[in-house]
């Protein structure tokens, strides 16, 4: 069965089965790889994408949820990799490893897009789903902070 | 930048898999040192400039790093080291990975590939140093000979070498070919400190931009032409063994393509893309052979290591006077005893690696600490040259210890790869991840010292009975049979306290549940032991716990300073009120690092930690942020695991599966992180410090013995979950 959505703006369509989740469609499928498996149930925030403009965790949702809908991945979110947060994140140098990196820009974003000047006690609340092993959040923090000054 | 190199592997490994072509490296000439490699003919890149530098016509300076990045910055650290005496600007530095195979056939040209420890910095910065110096050496050599002048009238500088007197220069990329194919010199003078403009420095890393953009540098990013998915499902019984499975009852699921057993102990799904497989996985019918494992538990554990507190089969780690005679002489003693739970890494990236198994050329790629180890592991696995084996490495969604010499997930790849003959890529989920891992040991530790009619401390006896990591993973070390990295933070190389009669001891209990590198290692749980029990005797004392430590540190000046950094920057002693501190120091890796925490714990018992403040002596430091980033990360690593880490086995299984029950610090329990350089350069030692572990041990009992102060509870045990704080 084939399924159409709009993954950064273009129209894609997905033959996959309905309860696919989204995560696998775009590693897999439509091999964007930025979008990062860390535990499938919606518990880290590592799979992290907009569904028209706000952060779902893309492991639990499903495909069954995009039809026709707007999924914006990292690769998406600023035409030439200069989002305000992709610069903010390249300035406090934020990322150790990485791998949660790509889910922790997702949901800061969809934080501001909602929220343009969080306190620092909005960003945490909004931020604490989002799990990074490596401990980077004081950065995370600033970094977001550093946005809001700069907007 | 990275995405260079991480490019480059990765195109290479697409193109020679899809083309069928032979994967072997030509053998060259063994040497003995780094640094002192023949010149390499390589197709694609300009000829080396000692083993770790090549330089192209337009100045892009490629460093070859032998080690792993997996975030903490040896994609930036290690290549800061050879630019340091290379002189080149760094803006033209692009680190690329040295490969496993290469590195075996060249006689190890770039030496170690292990990256633990915290060893990447401190057992390199020497021999990077000297490549860089060489090299710089064979560029102003050639340009001198081309001006037909002394190489004294000439300076190095930002990739250009200058004639002083005439002005005259020439870039390093019009002269590296032909400076490649000069002598090598052996004896190079290196820079003091002082004379240092690159090493000091907080230069931006070279891997953030990739990763905030989402490129694909780590292993499980690797897409190869008709690739595979596999999904795996181990014996959940610890020990146990693959009995059969049912691959008739998943058969005509979508995309499943093969069922195969692997090693016995596991069974993996492969299918065309990896949720097909997971789908198909958790649908098997799969019978274990649970063993002898499915006895062990938790409780069962315990009462073995209990036991073993008392047994006479004790590997001495360390020992100085009579403490026997010390203790039963001693006007009061202290007794106490302590225990941990086993913790998982749980690096954010699952385990995985994919393979490419055909006949004897064997690809992999791969999320290791150890290349090497990785080529050994899958050469063995498949009873094949390791130089039939090309490992392509990745950046490390984590590391942590999971990733180095526990190699089971790239055995597991190179079996499940061999029963095809199509690459795949194998990804654990986060439950196979958090009930097979290799876990920071359960450990029972119990302690007595006493005091003389004075107050001196004037004897310590320390036991520790839990599994070896080195039977494990590393028998090779085991002096005869015995583990004595057991006894570690209580040794000679790692414990500053004067103590005139001291003994730490270890027995050693085996079991089903494998043990390995955790973050600190042995010195993790070892410190908690150590930093809670000096606390509780200057209290026992009535003395201030930092002034308690001054007293036994007045033979260590090195752990003295560090100590008195951190009482200083933290204001030891005048906390707000209603927060309340605690103290902790422990040396490992040749660095020491002192750490006071400030918590509060409300009426209900719930505890906030506000700030951490590390004072860390790691020598000479290459890259400050670096080292602030690593000391944040290992606080939010440890206080996880102080505040939730348990694993616990019942009926041989482990009882948690994902970060629900195995939590993670969040953002809403990160404290404040301040970090301090006490870095005393060689003044008190010659060699390097590391930096990834050593901000982890000090904080369980920091917390702890802050808990103490705030709430008079002892915490002997851990999690903090676990315990009431206020009764």
């Amino acid at each position: 069965m084939t399924t159409a959505f709009v993954l950064n703006g273009k129209n894609v369509e997905v033959d996959a089965g309905a309860d696919t989740p989204l995560l696998w469609i775009i590693r897999e499928q439509l091999k964007l790889t930025g979008t990062k498996f860390g535990c499938g149930i919606a518990l880290c925030g590592a799979c992290t994408v907009h569904l028209d403009g706000g952060a779902v965790r893309s492991c639990q949702t499903f495909l069954r949820d995009v039809v026709h809908r707007r999924v914006t991945t990292i690769e998406g979110l600023s035409a030439n990799s200069d989002h305000p947060l992709q610069k903010a994140w390249i300035a406090e140098q934020v990322p150790q490893c990485g791998y949660c990196q790509s889910g922790q820009i997702m949901q800061a974003a969809a934080l501001l897009n909602a929220n343009p000047k969080p306190s620092r006690r909005e960003i945490v609340e909004g931020m604490d789903g989002n799990i990074c092993r490596c401990g980077t959040y004081p950065r995370i923090i600033r970094a977001i902070e550093r946005v809001i000054g700069e907007i | 930048m990275s995405i260079n190199s991480t490019r480059r592997a990765f195109t290479f490994g697409i193109s020679a898999a899809a083309a069928g072509l032979a994967m072997s490296v030509r053998p060259l000439r063994s040497v003995a040192a780094p640094g002192n490699a023949p010149i390499a003919a390589n197709e694609e890149s300009p000829p080396e400039i000692t083993a770790w530098i090549k330089i192209e016509p337009d100045d892009t300076t490629i460093i070859q790093v032998a080690r792993s990045e997996m975030g903490q910055g040896n994609f930036t650290t290690l290549p800061m080291l050879v630019a340091e005496e290379l002189e080149c600007d760094w803006r033209f530095v692009r680190p690329r990975y040295v490969g496993a195979n290469e590195n075996i056939l060249r006689g190890h040209a770039w030496g170690s590939m292990v990256t633990a420890a915290s060893i990447s910095v401190r057992e390199s910065q020497s021999y990077l140093r000297k490549a860089g110096a060489q090299a710089r050496h064979m560029l102003i050599a050639e340009a001198a000979d081309r001006w037909q002048i002394s190489p004294d009238e000439c300076v190095a500088r930002d990739s250009v070498v200058t004639h002083v007197p005439t002005g005259r220069t020439l870039r390093y990329g019009e002269i590296a070919e032909a400076a490649a194919h000069r002598p090598i010199p052996a004896d190079v003078r290196l820079k003091p400190p002082e004379e240092w403009r690159l090493i000091g420095q907080s230069i931006p890393r070279v891997d953030v931009r990739d990763k905030v953009v989402g490129n694909p540098i780590y292993a499980s990013d690797v897409r190869l032409p008709d690739m595979l998915f596999a999904s795996v499902s181990a014996c959940p019984v610890l020990g146990g063994r693959l009995k059969s499975f049912d691959a008739s009852r998943i058969r005509g699921m979508p995309g499943v393509r093969r069922v195969v057993a692997v090693e016995g102990i596991a069974v993996a799904v492969l299918a065309d893309s990896w949720w097909q497989a997971k789908k198909a996985c958790d649908a098997l019918p799969i019978t274990w052979d649970p063993g002898e494992g499915k006895q062990v538990s938790t409780q069962t554990i315990r009462e073995t290591y209990a036991d073993g507190l008392t047994a006479d089969d004790v590997a001495i780690g360390r020992k100085i006077g009579d403490v026997n005679k010390a203790l039963s002489q001693a006007l009061s003693v202290v007794h106490a005893d302590y225990e941990v739970p086993y913790l998982a890494h749980t690096t954010m990236e699952p385990q995985t690696c994919t393979a490419y198994v055909r006949g004897e050329d064997v690809e992999v790629w791969a999320p290791t600490q150890n290349g090497e180890g990785t080529l050994v592991n899958v050469a063995n696995t498949l009873g094949i040259p390791p130089s039939k084996v090309i490992v392509h490495k990745h950046h490390l969604g984590g590391g942590f210890g999971r990733r180095g010499l526990a190699q089971d997930w790239s055995r597991m790849a190179a079996h499940i790869a061999k029963q095809v003959d199509r690459p795949v890529k194998m990804i654990w989920t986060r439950e196979e991840d958090i009930q097979h891992d290799y876990y920071r040991p359960m450990v029972l530790a119990r302690q007595s010292a006493g005091f003389d009619a004075a107050g001196h401390l004037i004897g310590w006896q320390v036991r520790v009975c839990g599994s070896s990591i080195l039977v494990d993973l590393s028998p090779d070390l085991l002096v005869n049979g015995q583990d004595l990295e057991m006894c570690n933070a209580f040794r000679d190389a790692d414990m500053a306290y004067h103590v005139p009669n001291f003994e730490v001891g270890y027995v050693m209990r085996n079991n089903s549940v494998p043990v390995g590198y955790w973050r600190g290692v042995n010195h993790s749980q070892n410190g908690f032991f150590r930093e809670c029990f000096i606390d509780e005797l200057a209290h026992a004392r009535n003395q201030d716990p930092y002034l308690f430590r001054r007293t036994l540190l007045s033979t260590a000046p090195r752990s003295l300073a560090v100590v008195d950094e951190v009482a200083k920057r933290a204001n030891w002693g005048s906390a707000r009120k209603g927060l309340f501190q605690g103290m902790a120091l422990v040396e490992c890796y040749n660095s020491v690092t002192a750490q006071v925490v400030e918590i509060s714990v409300d009426d209900a018992g719930v505890l906030t930690v506000h700030r951490v403040v590390c004072a860390i002596d790691a020598g000479y430091i290459v890259n400050p942020d670096i080292v602030e980033a690593q000391m944040q990360g290992a606080v939010a690593y440890a206080l996880g695991a102080v505040l939730y880490g348990a694993i616990t086995l019942r009926d041989g299984e482990v009882e948690q599966s994902n970060f629900h029950d195995y939590r993670a610090l969040r953002m809403n329990e990160m404290p404040r992180v301040e970090t301090y350089l006490a870095s005393s350069g060689d003044k008190y030692t010659k060699a390097w410090g590391g930096v990834g572990e050593p901000g982890t041990p000090p904080l369980a009992p920091a917390v702890c013995n802050a808990v103490f102060a705030a709430t008079g509870k002892r915490i002997r045990s851990l999690p903090l979950a676990n315990q009431q704080l206020r009764s």
